[in-house]
């Protein structure tokens, strides 16, 4: 176990000592808005120019249970959110029991002491202060006999240990409850300056962190479904369908409830075949339209997705990926949709995956997706995770008026039209819209059947073999035309580490811990899975090993899913394969520790 | 890969513009306009009819090639937009109503027709069926009904009557069928119709007016399958010793328990328009939303409308 750096918590002077970073874990139930201590920390943290990263654990039952967030702030670089605490908050019993072995050695576990019974045996090894904060809330709020508002007490004890800028905070949570009733307000600022005011027995040191280093540019803060959802409308998409699943729902609450701001529309389906056909439809009618979903709802949408790569109509379809096969572990992270997003369905049926890798990426990949499903008039699968999803981070303010786009459908007359033109070079061809005119009278038909140039149907084998070669060729066209892929670390070395979605973060901490101790390790990350960027077995030729991490089962043959397809690829038995499917994302050191033991 | 919107050329080469045409410089369109690939139907099946209503449909109401837009889902039937000169699009079994509900609710300026049979209608896409009459999704739904699955080569449907016998069913199916119209009023359509495809200008006046009606339209046209249900509707067919009988002159169709009894006539059934109602449709009840909406924007930008957001998030 690691030390805290702010260990020395109960030692004399000075009085405050600086620290470049620190990860507070709160854990409570998820009703007690533990959820919202941590977004006011990471929105802070983006208002003062720190990096941050969250990460939280839900309860699949609807009446909640045990929840942990976790944020990790910093002024350098911040890759993951921490593997262990240096400060732990708890609530109740269960949540130091089930806690306290993340907090680092000589942290801080700070309990609410109304609900919590610390253990003697542990005194030695954390530095514990007991406050009684629900009896303190409700002292704040004026003595309602209720201790709603105690997330937000506790933030101004955190506030107070970490000397963070109370007027920001202040202002933060003005605009958070502003509003609503002013009484919501007052009492919330009443919690947290009765939190921020409190003498904590015990504290003889608070903190502060270094000064952040990206000054000069102003940040958002939000979370990764956030930011693709926002990336979706910078696009220019203004049509989407979805049905509710976990975690894919918020993308399109997000989605219905701004849409309408830009003239567009949000439909919730019946179903989520009804979701993809009606996307797939919006699509047709001359503007790339949106569908998502999480892993059961993506198996449904497989023959549509068929029917996409057939028809050759563009689409974006999100996958939130969660724990499966079936229903799983509906709010835990895996990685493990990497195969039905490459191969899903019957036929050959090529299609475009990304897998963005942090909360700033989502949003850029969304408009990524969209230009790639319009050049290449292909469905294209956006594979992000449930950790990425409810991660919430700080990014630098993109320039919207640039990044906005317009993709309204053109409908000017075309003398002719082949949907399918087999002449065409790389094998491209766009859809006309329909109310487009085509003067020659000769109108296309979109389908699902093996056509001809024109879309009519064909028991041709050899249209069927140019066809299958147009829809594979414009796919190589993109992969050759994709940016190679940059290497985090040294270009030659022992270990090559191999990441694709949210591990990205984690896997490049990993690096860089290694790279400190003289391993010659590096990392490669993969954003474009399918079709992958060329030029990858360059690039893993300088290494001994090359470990591909990822969340998902080693499988029958014991390679995860990208290792194995990279394996197909390249038939290269340096690859090799690090997997686990324990609902969490990856802590630093579990990496360290399988890909040194894998590569002794 | 660029982050910005580009140009993207149409992929089809055209070697000059073509100028936009006023209306009033164009021929209204003739069945020869309309006509495209010769129907894949067996002779003599009904769906021939209803192929032939749509070009004169077309013709008669004098609409232009891009204004309308023609979808279907998989069966016989479905093969429709392949026979017409217009937009079309074959999708999925079953799923063709939702994707014409994509193109109805983000084209307004289309019309959107969906052809396709009982099993597409009612077995594969039944849930989709109910949910787009409910939501009253801008559309003209023409269900071409023979009672049995034609494509597949004689499986008992959803609307197969008792006792019929087929390939799945040797002993006579004993499932009780759905009632097409039943169904659609208990759904929520508002325009639910019934023609057979023997009886040609009463089914042109049904889809005449199904185009006409704002909002979800639906008929039910009994269309005979000559080779796996031959001689299915001759008792309403007049030329085969039937009787064509017609919703009763007095019938009040917004009144849906009336509407709810025709379809329990014996037989073959009544003939016409059983229930029509003006109610919002999905279409305009999100053009409102999106009117109200953007009342409240002062006419900004999206970027402008975005920033908004971003700026909450600072």
């Amino acid at each position: 176990m690691s030390e805290s750096a702010i260990s020395s918590a109960s030692g004399a002077a000075p009085k405050v000592s600086t620290v470049p970073e620190a990860v507070i874990r709160i854990a409570g139930n998820s009703q007690d808005g533990i959820q919202a201590i941590g977004g006011f920390l990471a929105r802070l943290a983006g208002r003062s120019e720190q990096e941050v990263m969250t990460f939280m654990t839900i309860p699949s039952t609807i009446s909640g249970g045990p929840s942990i967030f976790q944020v990790r702030i910093g002024s350098g670089e911040v890759l993951s959110a921490g593997d262990d605490a240096d400060v732990l908050l708890c609530f109740y019993d269960h949540s130091y029991a089930n806690h306290i072995t993340s907090l680092k050695r000589g942290g801080i576990v700070l309990y609410d002491s109304d609900h919590v019974t610390p253990s003697p045996e542990l005194a030695g090894s954390y530095h514990h202060i007991g406050v009684p904060i629900s009896s303190l809330t409700v002292e704040a709020i004026g003595g309602t006999g209720r201790d709603k508002g105690k997330n937000i007490y506790a933030l101004g004890l955190i506030a107070r240990i970490f000397n963070l800028n109370s007027p920001k905070l202040t202002r933060l949570i003005e605009e958070r409850f502003g509003g609503k009733d002013p009484k919501v307000v007052e009492d919330a600022l009443n919690c947290f300056n009765s939190g921020y005011g409190h003498q904590v027995q015990g504290l003889l040191q608070s903190f502060e962190f270094h000064p952040g280093e990206n000054a000069g540019h102003s940040q958002v803060v939000m979370s990764g479904n956030e930011a693709l959802a926002f990336g979706i409308i910078a696009a220019g998409v203004r049509f989407g369908a979805g049905y509710p699943i976990t975690p894919w729902s918020d993308i399109m609450e997000l989605l219905r409830r701004e849409l309408p701001k830009y003239g567009g529309t949000f439909v919730q389906t019946e179903d989520e075949i009804a979701a993809v056909s009606m996307a797939l439809g919006a699509s047709y009618g001359g503007r790339v339209a949106v569908t998502g979903s999480s892993g059961p709802g993506i198996s449904l949408k497989t023959e549509a997705l068929g029917w996409a790569s057939m028809a050759e109509m563009p689409i974006v379809i999100i996958d939130v990926q969660r724990g499966g096969p079936s229903t799983g572990m509906p709010t835990n992270v895996e990685q493990s949709d990497l195969n039905i997003a490459c191969f899903g369905g019957h036929g050959d049926s090529p299609r475009v995956v990304l897998g963005p890798s942090s909360v700033e990426d989502c949003f850029y990949t969304a408009i990524e997706a969209v230009n790639i499903a319009r050049k290449y008039s292909t469905p294209v699968i956006i594979l992000t995770d449930q950790g990425i999803a409810t991660r919430i981070e700080a990014f630098p303010y993109p320039d919207l008026e640039k990044v906005c786009q317009d993709i309204s459908p053109d409908l000017t007359p075309v003398a002719e039209h082949k949907p399918y033109d087999l002449s065409t070079a790389d094998g491209i061809t766009r859809h006309i819209a329909p109310g487009t005119r085509v003067a020659n009278g000769k109108y296309p038909v979109v389908t699902g059947l093996e056509h001809d140039e024109l879309g009519h149907p064909t028991g041709s084998g050899k249209l069927h073999t140019q066809m299958n070669a147009k829809r594979r060729n414009k796919l190589r066209k993109l992969a050759a035309e994709l940016p190679a892929p940059q290497i985090y670390g040294a270009p030659e070395g022992h270990v090559l580490l191999v990441s694709w979605g949210s591990s990205r973060g984690p896997i490049e901490e990993a690096v860089k811990q290694a790279r400190e101790h003289g391993e010659a390790v590096s990392a490669l990350h993969i954003k474009h899975l399918n079709p992958l960027p060329n030029g990858l077995e360059q690039i893993m030729s300088g290494f001994t090993h090359v470990v591909v991490v990822e969340l998902n089962d080693e499988g029958l043959y014991g390679n995860g899913q990208l290792a194995t397809i990279l394996r197909a690829r390249y038939c290269d038995p340096r690859i090799k394969s690090v997997t686990k499917t324990d609902g969490l994302t990856w802590k630093v050191r579990e990496i360290l520790h399988r890909v040194l033991v894998l590569t002794k | 890969m660029s982050l910005l919107s580009e140009p993207l050329p149409r992929t089809t080469s055209t070697s000059s513009p073509v100028p936009d045409l006023a209306d009033a410089d164009r021929k209204a369109l003739s069945k020869k306009d309309t006509a495209a690939d010769h129907p894949t139907w067996c002779p003599g099946c009904g769906d021939f009819s209803v192929l032939a209503l749509y070009y004169k449909l077309i013709e008669k109401r004098k609409i232009w090639h891009e204004k309308i837009c023609t979808v279907a889902g998989i069966g016989c039937s479905s093969r429709f937009p392949y026979f017409v000169q217009a937009h079309g699009a074959h999708f999925i079994h079953g799923r063709a109503l939702p994707y014409a509900t994509g193109i109805s609710i983000s084209r307004p300026d289309l019309h959107v027709f969906v052809f396709g049979g009982d099993g597409d209608a009612f077995s594969i896409g039944g849930n989709h069926f109910n949910h787009t009459a409910r939501k009253n999704v801008k559309l003209t739904y023409v269900v071409m009904d023979n009672h049995v699955y034609g494509l597949t080569k004689k499986q008992t449907s959803p609307t197969s009557p008792l006792g019929f016998k087929s390939k799945t069913d040797v002993w006579g199916s004993t499932d009780r069928p759905i009632n097409p119209m039943k169904q659609a009023i208990a759904a929520g359509a508002t325009f639910v119709a019934r023609a057979t495809a023997t009886n040609i200008p009463h089914l042109l006046l049904q889809m005449e007016a199904a185009m006409d009606h704002d909002g979800f339209s639906f008929i039910e046209c009994l269309s005979e399958c000559i080779e796996f249900y031959p001689g299915a509707f001759d008792a309403a067919n007049p030329r085969k010793g039937g009787a064509f009988n017609q919703v009763p002159a007095d019938h009040d169709v917004t009144d849906e328990y009336a509407a709810y009894k025709l379809a329990d006539a014996e037989g073959s059934g009544v003939f016409g328009l059983f229930y029509k109602v003006d109610r919002p449709t999905k279409n305009a009840n999100e053009a409102k939303l999106i009117a109200d909406t953007r009342s409240k924007l002062d006419g900004l930008a999206d970027w402008q409308i975005l920033k908004k957001n971003f700026d909450r998030m600072k």
